[in-house]
């Protein structure tokens, strides 16, 4: 099963092109990749899917994506709704100013849960998923931002995880991260695959063939290709693919 | 070939460099004696004068006795009122300015006249409330007058510090936000009102610290009355002189030099007090 299908999808900044009709489908349930070098339009792509590129100025988008069978540049769609199903985590952790308990309950909070037992219910399940609850549960009440680099990352998963999303997006959730940060984090990234949707942009190859099920190779802009991980990395079909994983530009 | 390291710069350019260094210094001392010597002569003049019976007693002309309790009591109404109008104001613009406006040329037109009002002298806005709030909109001469005249006065200070404040939270805590879904007051209201906070505080403090300090633009507007009218809603619409207003009618109607020192000792630890408040402030909440 697809659960988002981008068609003739076309995105400039200004007169700039940054997305030239892609086409994806993004099966349900596992990993998928993004990668490419600087600047290749991975990174835009993924802010498209949950329309986190609204807020840029003088964006222009044509062409469609559907989320559920929704294309969600219709005018009924609610930005509000889809980023609830669609939720993301950032390059750098960015935790709100404010304690662990809030940081996670931001997300429920502004979706109308008040009540505390459910909040306690929902902060722990989350911090759970997110692997983070035996380290902070005795601290919760503290700043998010004492925490360490990938804790807070974590934490910003978990965040994430509270309004219980369909879909995860990750703009190389682990560049900011030391190794043995990165690497509890990729252990997080395989588990979550069995109950939600993971897309990843990732600079790291290393990263997107040990973790990811699909992985899609853009350059300036252009799907190059995709398909089964194992496939991309072992034999490519694009002349340009097996250049950029073989080291050859980037 | 070996370079020789021990005959630098000549003399003339060497002496030259240490003269500039002195004259340097002298400027910051000169700066630093006058500020301490115009605190310290204020203090020597005004304090003396300052007794329980003057800072609780209103002025009566019968007994000849002053008091300027009437006028610190202004001085209050006066804070209040501009600040309980012009804080919403302008944290609403300001938000308006930074968060909501699309148009890039009109935001720099307003950050413009914004920027140029700070520096418009005062006695222009007193002119200019005398015409609009104590004529035009027969507001006579009242305190209520008068505090309208300075929220337009303290209005674009309150604009600039509170724009400063909102450009301060990061990109990344309103990503954090938008990406979960909050619409953007949502975002506005929990993430990026409570981080900017300090800098709103301290701009709220700095228009007081101009409302405090202003006399001109009062003294055309509020008026000068000393009675001592307790009712905030009936001292609205009563003329009363804020304490630099006072410092002035005494000291340039009657002569009362002694008075005006007082008072304006009285001004000057306000003022150092609203300082010292300020920095406060702005240390302690930017941990949230």
């Amino acid at each position: 099963m697809d659960i988002i299908t981008a068609k003739n999808l076309h995105l400039h900044y200004g007169t700039f092109p940054a997305l030239k009709g892609i086409d994806m489908n993004i099966p349900e349930r596992e990993i998928t990749a993004l990668i490419g070098p600087s600047g290749c339009g991975k990174s835009t792509f993924l802010k498209t899917l949950n329309r986190m590129n609204d807020t840029v100025r003088g964006v222009k988008i044509t062409g469609e994506v559907k989320f559920h069978d929704q294309n969600i540049f219709a005018s009924d769609v609610d930005v509000t709704l889809l980023r609830k199903n669609v939720g993301m985590v950032f390059q750098k952790p960015n935790p709100f100013p404010m304690s662990i308990y809030d940081n996670v309950a931001y997300g429920p909070k502004l979706h109308g849960s008040h009540k505390k037992n459910e909040l306690n219910e929902i902060v722990e399940r989350s911090l759970r998923g997110a692997a983070l609850w035996e380290e902070v549960k005795d601290r919760l009440k503290k700043s998010a931002l004492g925490l360490s680099g990938g804790q807070q990352q974590r934490l910003c998963i978990a965040r994430a995880l509270s309004v219980s999303p369909d879909v995860l997006l990750m703009d190389e959730p682990t560049s900011a991260l030391d190794p043995a940060s990165t690497m509890k984090i990729e252990e997080l990234m395989s588990e979550l695959k069995n109950d939600y949707t993971v897309v990843t942009v990732t600079h790291n190859m290393q990263q997107a063939a040990r973790i990811s099920d699909k992985t899609a190779f853009f350059l300036v802009g252009e799907l190059v290709e995709m398909g089964e991980t194992s496939d991309i990395f072992s034999m490519p079909k694009d002349k340009r693919t097996e250049d950029y994983i073989t080291g050859r530009f980037g | 070939m070996k370079q020789d390291i021990t005959k630098g710069l000549s003399g003339k350019r060497r002496a030259y460099s240490g003269v500039m260094r002195g004259l340097a210094y002298l400027c910051a001392g000169i700066t630093v004696a006058l500020i301490v010597f115009v605190i310290a002569y204020i203090f020597y003049r005004g304090l003396g004068h300052i007794s329980w019976e003057f800072l609780t007693t209103t002025r009566s002309v019968l007994n000849d006795t002053i008091g300027i309790l009437p006028n610190i009591i202004n001085t209050l109404y006066i804070i209040f009122t501009t600040l309980i109008i012009a804080l919403p104001l302008g944290i609403g613009a300001a938000i308006y300015l930074n968060e909501y406006a699309e148009n890039r040329a009109f935001v720099r037109i307003i950050e413009f006249a914004t920027e140029t009002l700070t520096g418009i002298p005062s006695i222009i806005y007193g002119l200019f409330g005398y015409l609009l709030f104590r004529q035009g909109l027969g507001l006579g001469t009242s305190i209520l007058a008068g505090s309208l005249t300075l929220v337009i006065m303290v209005l674009p200070t309150v604009v600039r510090t509170t724009q400063e404040a909102l450009r301060t939270v990061p990109l990344a805590y309103r990503e954090g936000a938008l990406g979960l879904g909050a619409t953007k007051w949502y975002m506005i209201r929990t993430i990026i009102l409570p981080s900017s906070l300090d800098g709103i505080i301290g701009g709220a403090i700095l228009a007081v610290g101009r409302v405090v300090g202003e006399s001109a633009a009062l003294i055309f507007t509020a008026g000068t009355g000393y009675a001592l009218v307790t009712n905030y809603v009936q001292a609205l619409g009563t003329s009363g002189g804020s304490l630099s207003v006072a410092l002035y009618v005494y000291v340039y109607e009657q002569g009362k030099f002694d008075v005006g020192f007082a008072i304006a000792a009285i001004l000057v630890i306000i003022v150092l007090l609203i300082n010292f408040a300020a920095k406060f402030a702005q240390k302690r909440l930017k941990r949230i």
